[in-house]
């Protein structure tokens, strides 16, 4: 198990993200909700990317400059490259009879493979500026709401839902669609088991995302107490993850 | 010889990885399961990778019943990395492996916060030795205040070998908040930083015991496996490459190989020592004699003395 050494096609602006484009190579694209680790030049440790698009021919990963290695992602430029590991994790089910996909921020970014798998089911987004929203457009058939207005506020009952984003926007959603599907991130070195660094809460225990996750059924993880149903947190210490896009 | 550093791999997780290395060295088991820290557990710096995982493994009973058997059918040899409070956790978890088939047994003695490190160091140590026959490693922090004393401490209680070195503290903030990165604060730290702290390690260790160390500490290529073999290393384990990297084994390999054919040398170890060489062209090595048990045990597992 090696890193594929793989070349940068394009690298464009979606508003405040980067939808860098890679020729894939060897790789598979894997099941939505799966995710590689792409190492930024310059730095130790590769990041986790749920895979965004995947065209013909390439991968597409969706990042969000918040720290120095995805700043560095975003500065690649076509010819230069990157080692890429992937796909790894857990996807999304693909069974759903009712989707929605459901997204917050940077959590839009394995929505546009996803929305394709699934033939254009309806997607409901949320971002924190016009300028966030501008991701939307990757996705067909989506509802965007803007803060202050949250997706929870607008989500409607009856529909399979299949969620990314912040993990206050999952534990939301998992209370009000008890059977989602939640990806969860966590700063992550890895990405196959060797760092234990990506260790969440799931049913009283620490599990390791990268092999248990990221996607993960709200309802094997959650725990009822009183008759009110809780969710697993994924970050118990409640410091800010790096948002979903990858680690910073 | 090329192992992996404790707690930088699964090798159940990704079989794959494991086979490439001389042997498997499993991540520290203690008596009782522990979860591990609460979450952030990781953080990269500029100059290497800081953790807090706080030991999160199933404990003896478990390791014993599910993971150690599926472990030895992956095909390398298995070093049980074993860590506990007090020398008699140390002892019991020997025992224990005793009558398993495990290759070695490496003591992670590597809390830098003992304030009498070279008694704690002789009294897990004996109590390790009185326990099993297999060959002993001591794997050390290179924060201890002097390094070397606690080293001829483990060897005359009889460690076979050393495993050189653990990560050392560090920390690392959220330049936003200003707050700890780490859920713990502090953590480890591993990767390039801790390079020229392990040669150092590795070096002083060497000429202070003459015992088999395996060295590590940031190792990223074959040139650095190489320097820590010059500095007195008889085998070499990678740690936070195997995150960016987990093919790292079978190419550090190659290259060190070709780094060591390049200076001169028949094979890697024939340039084990040579930074110990001063000079007048002395012959390298360490000024004590090596045990004979630590030096027939050492063998077993395919160590240079």
């Amino acid at each position: 198990m090696s890193p594929a050494r793989l070349s940068v096609v394009g690298n464009e602006a979606v508003g405040p993200y980067a939808l860098l484009r890679l020729r894939r190579g060897a790789l598979e694209p894997g099941v939505p909700g799966q995710f590689f680790m792409l190492r930024p030049p310059g730095r130790l440790l590769p990041r986790p990317m749920s895979l965004c698009l995947a065209p013909v021919g390439e991968l597409g990963f969706l990042v969000d400059p918040i720290g120095p290695g995805t700043r560095a992602l975003t500065a690649l430029e076509p010819g230069d490259e990157v080692d890429v590991l992937g796909p790894l994790g857990n996807g999304f089910r693909l069974d759903p009879e009712r989707p929605l996909l459901v997204g917050g921020g940077i959590g839009v970014a394995p929505f546009p493979y996803l929305s394709e798998r699934l033939g254009c089911p309806p997607a409901l987004l949320g971002f924190r500026t016009a300028d966030h929203a501008e991701a939307a457009a990757l996705v067909p058939n989506a509802e965007v709401v803007l803060e202050p207005t949250l997706v929870t506020d607008a989500l409607a009952p009856g529909f399979d839902v299949l969620a990314c984003g912040p993990e206050p926007m999952l534990t939301a959603v998992s209370r009000l669609a008890p059977g989602a599907q939640l990806a969860w991130e966590a700063p992550m070195a890895c990405g196959f088991g060797a760092c234990y660094g990506c260790a969440v809460e799931v049913d009283g225990r620490m599990a390791r995302l990268c092999v248990e996750g990221p996607v993960i059924s709200a309802r094997a993880e959650m725990t009822t107490e009183g008759g009110v149903a809780l969710s697993v947190a994924a970050c118990s210490s409640g410091r800010a993850l790096a948002r979903r896009g990858g680690g910073r | 010889m090329i192992l992996n550093a404790s707690g930088c791999l699964d090798a159940l997780t990704a079989p794959e990885v494991a086979r490439e290395f001389d042997a498997f060295v499993t991540k520290t088991v203690t008596p009782l399961q522990r979860e591990g820290n609460a979450p952030v557990r990781i953080a990269e710096t500029d100059v290497g990778m800081l953790n807090s995982i706080g030991l999160a493994n199933p404990g003896i009973d478990t390791f014993l019943a599910d993971v150690l058997p599926r472990l030895l059918d992956l095909g390398p040899p298995v070093w049980v990395s074993v860590g506990g409070f007090a020398a008699a956790e140390y002892a019991d978890l020997c025992a224990r492996l005793e009558r398993t088939d495990a290759a070695a047994i490496e003591l992670n003695l590597s809390c830098p916060n003992v304030a009498a490190p070279e008694d704690e160091a002789t009294a897990i140590v004996a109590a390790a030795r009185a326990a099993t026959g297999k060959p002993l490693f001591a794997k050390l922090s290179p924060a201890l205040p002097d390094l070397p004393a606690v080293a001829l401490a483990a060897a005359a209680a009889g460690a076979d070998g050393l495993a050189l070195v653990n990560t050392i503290r560090g920390l690392a903030l959220d330049p936003a908040t200003l707050r700890p990165r780490l859920g713990t604060a502090a953590g480890g730290l591993s990767g390039p930083a801790l390079r020229p702290v392990a040669l150092a390690a590795v070096h002083t260790c060497f000429r202070a015991t003459g015992l088999p160390i395996v060295g590590m500490g940031g190792v990223e290529t074959g040139a650095h496996a190489l320097e820590l073999i010059a500095a007195g290393a008889s085998a070499v384990a990678l740690g936070t490459v195997l995150f960016a990297d987990p093919g790292a084994a079978a190419r550090v390999r190659e290259e060190l190989a070709g780094e060591a054919r390049q200076r001169g040398f028949a094979d890697p170890l024939a340039a084990r020592g040579v930074a110990h060489a001063d000079l007048d062209g002395a012959p390298p090595g360490p000024v004590v004699r090596v045990a004979d048990g630590a030096r027939k045990r050492s063998a077993q597992v395919g160590l240079k003395v």
